[in-house]
C-alpha cells in the first residue's frame, strides 16, 4: 500500500479493547497516531484515531446516478427513438415498464463503482505488496504504528506511552 | 460495540480465542486435501463430466432431444431454473438482510452461503443458456446496435428484465463475496508457508493490511452493498415470477406470483444452505461456530418461509375460484385432481406439511431431522415449479391438444449436469477459501462467546451485568 516511508514505532496488543483506550491515552500524552491495524472491524477506531469519515457513499450515490442516466438514455433511445415500437397497444415510451431494467443498472453501476472507489482509495491491486508492520495483524494482534518523524517526542517517550497504554511489544520498523 | 446480555445463547462456543478462529479455519485451506475430499470431488467431477456430455449432445442435436412437445413447451429447462435461482436467493438473504437487522448468526454461514449463491445462478444460467437451442446466439439477448440486426431488444419484455436481473444480481453477489473474502485471503497470506499460495492468495488479497482506514471503508461499503442487494434479491424473482405472471395462461396469470416467489426462493434456499453446512460442519469440525442455534434459526426462516408459501397456495387456489373464470378454475383443479395430482400433493405435502414439524423444538434442533426436511424441501420446492410450469401448460384451451410431459435421458442428463457443477464449484470452494468468514466471526467472538476474557468482561460467565465494563456504549 502506498504510504508514506521512514522509521515507525509499532506498539502490538493483545485485544481489541485495550487498543481502543489505548488510541485515547496515546493521544492524550501528545502522540500522533499514524495507522491502527486490526485484524476485524473495530466500531468507532477511525473515528478515535481522527480519521477523516469515508466519503465513499457520496461515491456510491453518483454512480447510481450515472447507471440510472445510462440505463434512461439507453431504454429511451432503442424504444422510443431509434426504431419506436407499439407493444400491447401502449406508447412506445411508457415508463412503468421500464422500471426494472433501470433499477437494475443503477443497482450494477452503484455496486461496481463503489467497489472499484473502495480498491482504489485503498490503493489496492494483485501486485500490490501490503505494508506489514506486524504480520500478526491480519491474525489476532491489534498493531500501532506510530510515525517517528511527524511526532516531536523522542522515541524512548513514545515507546513509554506505549507500554503504559497496554502495548505488548513495542518495536522499531524501518519502512 | 454492542450490548450483548450474558443470558444470551453464545453464537461461537468452545471459548474460541482469536487466534484459535484463525487456525481452525485456515487450516483446511492450507493443509493437503483429505482423502474424503478426493472422493467426494471426483464423483462430483465424473457427474458433472456425464451431465457435459448431455448438454453437448443437446445442443448438437437441438432440443428436439427433450421431452417437449407442441402443448407442453417449457418444462424441465424452466423448472430447474427457477428453482435454482430461488436456491441462491438464501445467500443474499443471509448475507444482505441478517446484516441490516444485524443478525450475527449470520457471521459463520455467510461466506459459505453466498458461494453457494454465486454457484446457484451460474446453474440457473445455464439452463437459459440451454434452453435457447443454439448458444451461440445467446447475446442476442442483450441490447446490441443495430448492425446486428434491425430491431432492439424489447424492454417491455420480462425476458429481457431477466437478462437484466440476472446478470446484476451474479455480478453484484460476485463483488460483495470478493470484497468479504480480501481480510480473509489477507490473513492467508500471511501465514502461507509455500510460495506458490503466498502468491496467489497475495495476489487475491490485493494487499490488504487491515489498517482502520480500509476497515472503515470495508464497513461502509459492505453496509452499502447489503442495501442494493436487498432489493435486488427480491427483483429478482420477482421478475422471475412475472416471466409467468405477465402472460394470458390459466395458472400463471396471477398477481401473487411475485411475493410467493420470493418466499419460495427463500424457502429453498435456506433447506440447501441448512443442507451444505450440515455436511461441511461435521467434515471440518466447525461445530463450535455453526452450534444448534444457527440451525434453530435457520428453521425458523423455513417455517416462516414454508408457511408464507402455504397460505399462497391456498390463496391461488382461493382466488382461481372466486374469480368465477372458468378456465383458472379449472387449471387448478386439474393441478390437484388431473393427472399430475401426485406432483402437486408431492409439492404440497413437502413444502407446507413438512416445516411445520419445526414447531417442535426438538426437531429444530435436531441436526437429523434438519437434513431430512431441508432435503424434502428441495425436492418440494422443485415439483413447485413443476406444478406450475407443467400442469399450467399440458391442458390447455383445445382439448384435441392436451398432452402429458414425460422426461427423456436428455431432460434428466441436463439437470444433473447442474448438480455436478454446483457441487464441483462448491467442493473447490470448500478446499482453496476459508469457508467462514474469518474477521466477522472474530469480531463477535467477544460479544457472543460462552468465555468472556475476565480481564476485558470484568465479570464471570453467567454473571448478569447492566453496564459490562467491556462495552464503551453504555459507559
Amino acid at each position: 500500500m502506498a504510504e508514506s516511508t521512514g522509521k515507525f514505532l509499532v506498539g502490538v496488543y493483545d485485544d481489541d479493547d485495550v487498543i481502543l483506550e489505548a488510541v485515547g491515552k496515546v493521544k492524550q500524552a501528545g502522540v500522533k497516531i499514524h495507522e491502527v491495524y486490526s485484524p476485524f472491524a473495530i466500531h468507532g477506531m477511525d473515528v478515535a484515531i481522527g480519521h477523516p469519515r469515508t466519503r465513499i457513499g457520496i461515491a456510491a450515490f453518483m454512480f447510481g446516478v450515472t447507471g440510472l442516466a445510462c440505463g434512461l438514455a439507453l431504454i429511451l433511445w432503442t424504444m422510443g427513438f431509434d426504431w419506436p415500437m407499439i407493444i400491447g397497444g401502449k406508447d412506445p415510451i411508457s415508463f412503468p415498464n421500464y422500471v426494472p431494467v433501470l433499477f437494475e443498472m443503477t443497482v450494477l453501476f452503484t455496486a461496481f463503482g463503489m467497489t472499484f472507489t473502495f480498491f482504489i482509495s485503498n490503493g489496492f491491486g494483485p501486485t500490490v505488496k501490503p505494508l506489514l508492520f506486524d504480520p500478526r495483524c491480519t491474525d489476532n494482534k491489534f498493531v500501532m504504528a506510530i510515525d517517528l518523524s511527524k511526532n516531536k517526542l523522542s522515541e524512548a517517550e513514545i515507546a513509554t506511552v506505549l507500554k503504559s497504554s497496554g502495548a505488548e511489544e513495542v518495536s522499531v520498523k524501518q519502512v | 460495540m454492542h450490548i450483548t446480555s450474558p443470558v444470551r445463547t453464545p453464537l461461537v462456543t468452545g471459548g474460541k480465542t482469536y487466534a484459535d478462529v484463525t487456525e481452525d479455519i485456515c487450516r483446511h485451506v492450507e493443509g493437503k486435501p483429505t482423502k474424503e475430499w478426493k472422493v467426494a470431488f471426483t464423483i462430483s467431477l465424473l457427474v458433472l463430466l456425464y451431465g457435459a456430455a448431455c448438454v453437448a449432445w443437446t445442443w448438437w442435436e437441438g432440443l428436439g432431444v427433450w421431452g417437449l412437445n407442441k402443448t407442453v413447451g417449457w418444462a424441465w429447462d424452466i423448472t430447474n431454473f427457477v428453482w435454482w435461482v430461488g436456491i441462491g436467493h438464501a445467500g443474499t438473504l443471509i448475507s444482505a438482510v441478517l446484516l441490516l437487522f444485524r443478525q450475527k448468526w449470520r457471521t459463520s454461514i455467510n461466506r459459505a452461503a453466498e458461494a453457494m449463491t454465486i454457484f446457484a445462478v451460474l446453474c440457473a444460467a445455464s439452463f437459459i443458456v440451454m434452453h435457447m437451442g443454439r448458444p451461440w446466439l445467446a447475446y442476442w439477448a442483450l441490447p446490441l446496435p443495430n448492425t446486428f440486426g434491425s430491431l432492439w431488444v424489447n424492454f417491455n419484455s420480462p425476458l429481457v428484465w431477466d437478462v437484466f436481473a440476472i446478470s446484476t444480481y451474479f455480478s453484484v453477489s460476485c463483488l460483495f463475496w470478493f470484497v468479504g473474502l480480501v481480510p480473509d485471503l489477507a490473513t492467508i497470506r500471511d501465514r502461507a508457508k509455500n510460495k506458490v499460495s503466498k502468491y496467489i492468495y497475495g495476489a487475491l488479497s490485493l494487499g490488504w493490511n487491515g489498517s482502520a482506514k480500509a476497515w472503515a471503508r470495508y464497513e461502509y461499503i459492505s453496509l452499502i452493498l447489503a442495501g442494493l442487494s436487498t432489493p435486488l434479491v427480491l427483483s429478482v424473482h420477482t421478475i422471475v415470477s412475472m416471466d409467468f405472471a405477465t402472460s394470458v395462461i390459466p395458472g400463471w396469470h396471477t398477481t401473487i406470483f411475485p411475493p410467493y416467489f420470493v418466499a419460495g426462493a427463500i424457502f429453498s434456499g435456506f433447506a440447501m444452505v441448512q443442507t451444505l453446512m450440515l455436511v461441511t460442519r461435521v467434515v471440518y469440525k466447525l461445530e463450535d461456530y455453526i452450534t444448534l442455534e444457527h440451525i434453530e434459526s435457520m428453521n425458523k426462516i423455513i417455517t416462516l418461509t414454508g408457511s408464507i408459501v402455504g397460505v399462497a397456495y391456498l390463496t391461488e387456489f382461493f382466488i382461481a375460484w372466486y374469480s368465477g373464470v372458468e378456465y383458472e378454475t379449472y387449471a387448478f383443479v386439474n393441478r390437484a385432481t388431473g393427472p399430475y395430482w401426485w406432483a402437486y400433493w408431492a409439492m404440497m405435502t413437502c413444502n407446507v406439511i413438512s416445516p411445520q414439524l419445526f414447531w417442535s423444538r426438538s426437531i429444530r434442533r435436531s441436526v437429523k431431522w434438519t437434513f431430512f426436511i431441508s432435503i424434502i424441501v428441495n425436492i418440494g420446492m422443485w415439483f413447485e415449479r413443476f406444478v406450475i410450469i407443467v400442469t399450467s401448460l399440458h391442458r390447455d384451451y383445445i382439448p384435441s391438444s392436451w398432452a402429458m410431459f414425460s422426461p427423456t435421458m436428455f431432460d434428466i442428463g441436463d439437470y444433473i449436469f447442474s448438480f455436478g457443477f454446483f457441487f464441483t464449484c462448491f467442493f473447490l470452494f470448500s478446499k482453496y477459501l476459508p469457508v467462514i468468514n474469518m474477521a466477522e466471526v472474530k469480531a463477535i467472538v467477544k460479544s457472543s462467546s460462552e468465555k468472556l476474557p475476565k480481564k476485558v468482561s470484568g465479570v464471570a460467565k453467567g454473571e448478569r451485568v447492566s453496564a459490562p465494563t467491556f462495552n464503551k456504549d453504555a459507559q
